[in-house]
């Protein structure tokens, strides 16, 4: 089966479930919920059949597409669309449990109707974090990326009725269009000085440029309207507020899927501009650099004041977009003699996909049952349920980098390519930053386990779908702690 | 078997959480280990028998290894599962906290005997820190007094170190590398792997920071007294005991081999520092009012004598044949002081449950009343303060002897020799405080709180008896352990 069948097979997907909301039963909105966590799954073990054009039986037409000029089909692209197809579904999954929050800030707070399109954008979205992630040329990308961040813009502001939702809405469109506008421009300027938009074609392209100063100045606007997709420092600023505001399954669709599709398009971006002779790649990795340390100390300082649970995954977010482009700017192409930035960058995500979505899981959970997202509202959940309380405290320990959890190895990863580059100032910032993330993730531990809970607090009990994604991501989070082996078979 | 050693305080910890009987299983593990350990003494350099290796990571090559590299590796095993079979004995666990109670000092048990036995940097580092949150939430939960704010001063204090030394680490396997240890020494030893001047001095401080950070050295010590002050009595045992000599550890098995000239170069720093740990926490010590404060300031204070061992040796440029005592000597304290305070801490929870306070001016005559706890106090405390006949001694005499080892007259005084001198005073005031505390609790008229109280149940002096053995054979005869050096 052709690779691009996938991207086809996702967007079908999407129109078969508007159908289904628009012609299944007006009240519950399960059906179109396990509908697409069903249909999507299906195309996820597809995924694993879906071929590049050099697979191609001596018959096929379709190889010789032209299509193949934009689209790239190696392990890396396989990675990322298995990534954006799990987060899609455990976003949807998560979306399930949230049912009574969409309906109430929705239309009637009875009936889930007008709730239905809330499972089907992700699907659309997730299309467009595919393609992201095969693609290889520039107009391709941002027309993939526009895909995506366009859903988001109706994901963001889908509680019409809530205040915080409507603003994180226009929050998060306005610096959506400006950083639209950059990247627009940027490739523009790319194009403009060297005649092409074919990522393959940029080597060789720009080996011989009179002057690099047009092109570093394109360069520059597409790394910060990448900065505004991943979160990264001069583009952060909209974070904390769309976050707190979005319903809880689209801040963690934001903070993990638009996050990795926007470093899948930084890394082909990156690839080109970076490999040996390359005339911009210092310059490049100096830009790098700086985004790396200024993104690692605001989001990791501004972390630290949080009192509310999900603004300060919004700063981890941001602290850990920091984490990953420092691994980006210690460059290092795959080869024989360790991970390459492109390995390392993906296993950190996988982890932070894990990590991150157990939270949001729990999260959108206790918001359910308490009404609250402070963290004051998970005091002493050791009480109220044991076995919850262990698995977060896990998760914590995990994002924060304790040794055992995969959210170790991921920073490890990442240390040891900075380290290698001598990039001395960027590993300094990082243990400042891992430091600080100590505290602030021990802070929901000691909320957890050492303050009471409040007066009349219920035990809280999660229901089936929340109980079984955390527990598998919990384990999941163990297990690649110390036998991170599986995710690097998957990138190969 | 090694592996086995690791996995069976992991394996109770599941066991305890899937409902096993938490004391029971605990139990259970610690004495499997006490006999795994002591059969280790005996057949440890059998590698087939106790090495493990399985590769986790093709590139860069990381495995989940262990073996006794040395003599080293055995004692501190040793050392970990004598400590930690007393300390779940001891311990009484707060009605309906027996989970957490017992599965924490597992976890804790676990992470310190891995980190002495792993062979791969990574997971040398990985199992310490494994120790972090068990030793956070038993604090922090179940502990006494400012319960909250020493467990975030430990956590804070440790993580921070961790990171640190995480640089200095991660800096080194990148020179050699690989994260085998064994190759990288051997590297260093057989001159492939040179490390230049420059970096060594720089891998050196962020080793010296960061491990000293973990062994409470002078002047990032201030965690640690409130912390075992607040601790309940397992996890102060466990971790002023044993887990708090993994950064000694560390700088004897990758500091001295790997970057010596490095360390050299800060030999006058580390000397300030070490000194200051004697000379200023001891008098600290001596100030204090509460029996549990008294014993975690000692306990910092007692890291001097190892980091003098480690200087003696870095002086030399850890060139072990120029200064064949000082490792012997630094391994030896670090058993007999992780024995003793163990058994301190052990006695002094004794204390507080059967009179219901640690505060030295409401005890006293405590010996009238419980000859026994006074019999075994005043011997810890003897050995504490350096007595011959109890391991201490030989530890502290080896220690200043190795100080002067290369002493040449015709030179003088050399700063290792001044710093020694100094250190030797540190012997006076651990017997000023040590006596004076003896005789606050156990001697003089009864008052309230001692009139009534009970001495140490047949199950009480197991654990203690436990150490007190540990401390007593090593101490007759030490070459018990440092056979295993040779």
């Amino acid at each position: 089966m052709p690779a691009y069948y996938l991207e086809a097979l996702t967007v079908f997907l999407g129109l078969v479930l508007l159908m289904v909301e628009a012609f299944g039963p007006r009240d519950s909105k399960k059906l179109v919920g396990f509908s697409a966590a069903a249909g999507l799954a299906f195309i996820l073990i597809l995924s694993f059949y879906a071929v590049g054009p050099e697979a191609a039986d001596p018959g096929d037409k379709w190889d010789s597409y032209a299509l193949w000029n934009f689209y790239a089909y190696d392990g890396i692209a396989r990675f990322y669309k298995g990534f954006a197809l799990v987060c899609t579904i455990l976003v949807v999954l998560m979306s399930l449990d949230y049912r009574s929050i969409l309906s109430r800030f929705t239309d009637d707070q009875e009936s889930e109707n007008g709730t239905g399109e809330y499972f089907a954008l992700p699907v659309f979205a997730c299309a467009g974090m595919m393609w992201m992630a095969s693609a290889k040329d520039l107009a391709g990308a941002f027309v993939a990326l526009e895909l995506v961040t366009i859903t988001f813009y109706i994901l963001v502001a889908y509680l019409r009725r809530n205040v915080g939702s409507l603003e994180a809405g226009v929050k998060y469109l306005i610096l959506g269009a400006l950083s639209t506008g950059f990247l627009v421009y940027g490739i523009a300027w790319i194009y403009g000085t060297t005649g092409t938009m074919s990522l393959s074609n940029l080597p060789s392209a720009i080996s011989h440029l009179p002057s690099t100063t047009p092109l570093l100045f394109g360069i520059a606007l597409v790394l910060i309207a990448l900065g505004f997709k991943i979160g990264a420092v001069p583009m952060q600023a909209w974070i904390p507020d769309v976050y707190q505001g979005a319903p809880t399954p689209t801040t963690a669709f934001l903070s993990v899927g638009s996050k990795a599709a926007g470093f899948i398009l930084l890394i082909r971006f990156l690839d080109p501009l970076l490999q040996p002779g390359s005339p911009v790649a210092a310059q490049v990795t100096l830009m790098l650099a700086i985004m790396a340390g200024a993104t690692l100390l605001f989001g990791n300082l501004a972390a630290i004041g949080q009192g509310n649970f999900k603004r300060l995954l919004a700063y981890s977010s941001i602290a850990h977009a920091g984490f990953l482009i420092l691994a980006l700017a210690a460059w290092k192409p795959v080869n024989d003699s360790g991970l390459g930035s492109a390995q390392s960058v993906s296993f950190y995500l996988a982890t932070y996909l894990l990590m991150t979505l157990a939270s949001f899981f729990i999260l959108a959970q206790v918001r359910i049952q308490d009404g609250s997202e402070e963290i004051n509202a998970f005091n002493g959940l050791g009480k109220r349920n044991p076995t919850l309380a262990i698995g977060l405290t896990l998760i914590m320990a995990a994002l924060a980098g304790v040794p055992l959890t995969a959210g170790f190895l991921g920073k490890f990863f990442v240390f040891s390519l900075a380290v290698e580059a001598k990039l001395w100032w960027g590993v300094g910032l990082a243990f400042i930053g891992a430091a600080a993330g100590f505290y602030y993730y021990f802070k929901i531990i000691r909320a957890i386990w050492w303050e009471a809970p409040a007066d009349g607090a219920k035990p809280l009990v999660l229901p089936q779908i929340t109980r079984t994604c955390v527990v598998a991501m919990t384990v999941a989070t163990l297990v690649l702690g110390f036998w991170p082996d599986p995710v690097f078979w998957l990138l190969q | 078997m090694l592996a086995l050693l690791v996995l069976l305080p992991l394996l109770a910890f599941v066991a305890i959480l899937a409902g096993a009987p938490a004391r029971k299983a605990a139990l259970a593990a610690g004495a499997a280990n006490l006999v795994l350990g002591l059969w280790a003494t005996t057949c440890w350099e059998n590698d087939k028998l106790w090495g493990l290796s399985l590769p986790v990571l093709e590139k860069p090559a990381l495995h989940l290894a262990f073996a006794f590299s040395d003599g080293m590796s055995v004692i501190m095993v040793l050392l970990s599962v004598i400590v930690t079979l007393a300390a779940l004995l001891s311990g009484k666990a707060p009605e309906g906290r027996e989970t957490l109670y017992y599965g924490s000092s597992l976890l804790i048990s676990a992470g310190a005997i891995g980190a002495f036995a792993a062979t791969d940097l990574f997971f040398f580092y990985a199992f310490h820190e494994l120790a972090l949150i068990p030793t956070f939430l038993m604090i922090g939960i179940l502990g006494r007094g400012d319960r909250k704010e020493a467990a975030w001063k430990i956590t804070i204090y440790l993580g921070f170190g961790s990171i640190i030394l995480l640089a200095g680490l991660v800096w080194l396997a990148n020179l050699a590398g690989t994260f085998d240890i064994p190759t990288m020494v051997n590297a260093a030893k057989e001159g492939s792997l040179v490390i230049d001047p420059a970096s060594q001095k720089s891998i050196a401080a962020l080793l010296i920071v960061g491990f000293g950070v973990l062994v409470s050295l002078f002047p990032f010590h201030s965690w640690a007294a409130p912390a075992y002050a607040s601790a309940p009595a397992p996890t102060a045992m466990l971790h002023a005991g044993v887990l708090k000599k993994f950064g000694l550890y560390g700088l004897l098995r990758i500091a001295i081999p790997l970057v010596p000239e490095g360390l050299n170069a800060w030999l006058v720093p580390l000397l300030v520092l070490l000194v200051g740990n004697i000379l200023w926490v001891g008098l600290v010590t001596i100030n204090q009012k509460r029996l549990d404060l008294m014993l975690g300031n000692s306990s910092v204070m007692h890291m001097g004598y190892i980091f003098l061992a480690i200087a003696a040796l870095a002086a030399v440029n850890g060139d072990v044949s120029l200064n064949p005592i000082a490792q012997p000597a630094a391994v030896l304290l670090m058993f007999a002081h992780g024995i003793s305070i163990a058994m301190l801490f052990g006695l002094a929870d004794r204390i507080e449950r059967n009179t219901g306070t640690l505060e030295l001016s409401d005890l006293g005559g405590l010996a009238k009343s419980a000859p026994g706890m006074a019999f075994l106090f005043g011997m810890v405390g003897m050995a504490s303060i350096g007595l011959p006949g109890l391991a201490n001694f030989a530890g502290e005499v080896m220690v200043f002897l190795s100080a002067f080892k290369n002493y040449d007259p015709a030179a003088g005084l050399g700063p290792v020799q001044i710093a020694c001198i100094l250190a030797i005073w540190g012997v006076v005031i651990s017997a000023v405080y040590m006596l004076r505390a003896y005789r606050k609790i156990f001697q003089g008229p009864t008052v309230r709180a001692t009139e009534a109280a009970a001495d140490l149940t047949f199950a009480d002096r197991i654990p203690v008896l436990l150490l007190a053995v540990a401390l007593l054979a090593v101490g007759l005869y030490p070459n018990l352990l440092l056979s295993l050096l040779n």
